[in-house]
């Protein structure tokens, strides 16, 4: 009983307390709201740790049973520790890992920016490719979409407003009244949904988390 | 007729080559293209312009290197407009990888412009925590930084000396690539009220209108295309302008494989029935 009630005890308080330094920012209340937030900021910290601990955890036993692609793992860990030493060294001799043409820097302007910016960079083709096959004109609404799309697409770049001036005057129409009407309805909805959780949560009803 | 119905059925491979050839071709001849300003990015820019010299804006890096083709040219358009205006830049991030990115951003510009850390802009780094980070500002920046990114008290630089919290900064900028932007407006706009322009990735732009309507947002700059309306907009051409050209081919060539998937389709379905 007291390893289900206690945590729940916990987390009515917690929640109400935050709930109420919302409202109250004054000492005390206020005072132990910032101390609450800066527990999380230092917890959230150690996630980070956790994070790096259980994928290396999970590569190094990829590497122990040498499963499929486990020449990736290698070159994760060897990355990993790369990237660790350097940002020590850079500390140490630089007085800062981000200092300007520290190791470090260049590992991160040489390696990590090209890397990254190719992965996202292929968005770009599937994107394409996703469009020609996945936009068709089968239904009303799928039409009203695609048409919506073209004029948002050509409306976007300069090309759009050479061969007609007034794609991006529609382009931004769309965005601003059917596009900011749609996306805020499905905000609202979120932000009830994730009231109705969290009155779940504080209650105890939504139990969850503790399994 | 057959031919025309194959269209519905073009190898991906063709089109992944026409993106290649349509985005690197104008990118490699070099072509140029202006911009037409749109009211999001004009916004932005006369939020800036029009605060008084020595106004402290907070810069958010909350992207990474995976977006900095497109979130880096606006990054580096406000900074040279901020600082152009003789505004004073605190630098911070919510993203632990995208820290690098910005501090290469605001040491370029700051070397290009002569400004000087400590008196001109600071570096305040990255913490973990993202919400709890955003509110616990609003109380003391010292809570959360009491140092800046090198470690340095920030009680010892002088720009930063007198500055507190969200009272003592005129305006947020974040460069956003996710839903970092929504934390801000949700945990800051809302609660402590500073006025704040987000930048932010094309995809992410449709998702900010609802705020810049209700207000909450002062101004917008979406994607490529609106770095690329900044940088018309302070006269100082970057990658932003020079992707314009590549851009509206790309979305052009995907306009015309959206409307050849479209006829192939109407043709096999004539042919069907």
């Amino acid at each position: 009983m007291m390893k289900r009630e206690i945590p729940l005890l916990i987390t009515f308080l917690t929640g109400l307390l935050m709930v109420v330094q919302f409202f109250v920012p004054h000492r005390p209340i206020g005072q132990i709201g910032t101390g609450v937030l800066s527990w999380y900021t230092i917890i959230a910290g150690f996630t980070l740790l956790l994070g790096i601990d259980s994928l290396v955890g999970m590569h190094l036993k990829k590497l122990q049973r040498k499963q499929s692609g486990w020449g990736y793992s290698i070159m994760l860990i060897l990355g990993l520790l790369l990237a660790l030493g350097l940002g020590i060294f850079s500390e140490i001799k630089y007085g800062s890992a981000l200092a300007f043409g520290s190791p470090f820097m260049y590992l991160y302007t040489y390696m990590m920016v090209p890397l990254q910016a190719t992965m996202f960079s292929l968005l770009a083709f599937f994107i394409a490719s996703a469009a020609y096959r996945a936009f068709r004109a089968r239904t009303l609404e799928a039409s009203l979409l695609l048409v919506a799309a073209m004029i948002v697409m050509l409306g976007r770049v300069p090309l759009g407003a050479a061969i007609w001036g007034k794609f991006p005057i529609l382009a931004e129409w769309i965005m601003t009244v059917p596009n900011a009407a749609a996306t805020r309805g499905i905000l609202i909805g979120v932000a009830l949904g994730g009231l109705a959780m969290s009155l779940r949560i504080l209650l105890g009803i939504e139990r969850t988390y503790l399994s | 007729m057959n031919w025309l119905a194959k269209l519905e059925k073009i190898d991906r491979r063709w089109i992944f080559l026409g993106v290649a050839l349509v985005v690197a071709a104008p990118l490699l001849l070099g072509l140029k293209t202006s911009v037409d300003i749109t009211p999001p990015v004009k916004n932005t820019y006369e939020a800036i312009d029009r605060l008084p010299p020595g106004s402290v804006v907070m810069v958010s890096i909350d992207y990474d290197a995976s977006t900095m083709p497109e979130n880096q040219p606006m990054l580096l358009a406000v900074l040279r407009h901020a600082f152009q205006k003789n505004l004073k830049i605190i630098l911070m991030g919510h993203w632990p990888l995208g820290l690098p990115v910005g501090t290469l951003g605001l040491d370029q510009v700051a070397r290009e412009m002569h400004k000087t850390y400590g008196v001109d802009y600071v570096n305040l780094g990255f913490r973990p925590g993202t919400a709890a980070v955003m509110v616990n500002l609003g109380t003391e920046i010292r809570n959360v930084f009491p140092s800046d990114y090198k470690g340095v008290p920030l009680d010892s630089l002088e720009m930063v000396k007198n500055v507190h919290n969200y009272n003592d900064i005129r305006l947020l900028v974040g460069i956003e690539a996710g839903d970092t932007y929504e934390f801000w407006i949700i945990y800051v706009q809302a609660r402590f009220g500073l006025k704040m322009a987000m930048g932010t990735t094309a995809v992410m732009a449709p998702t900010a209108y609802k705020y810049l309507q209700s207000g909450q947002l002062v101004g917008l700059i979406g994607g490529l295309k609106g770095a690329a309306e900044y940088e018309s907009l302070i006269a100082h051409p970057g990658i932003g302008l020079a992707g314009m050209p590549a851009q509206s081919a790309g979305h052009l060539l995907i306009i015309l494989f959206i409307i050849l998937g479209n006829i192939g389709y109407f043709l096999s379905r004539r042919k069907k029935a």
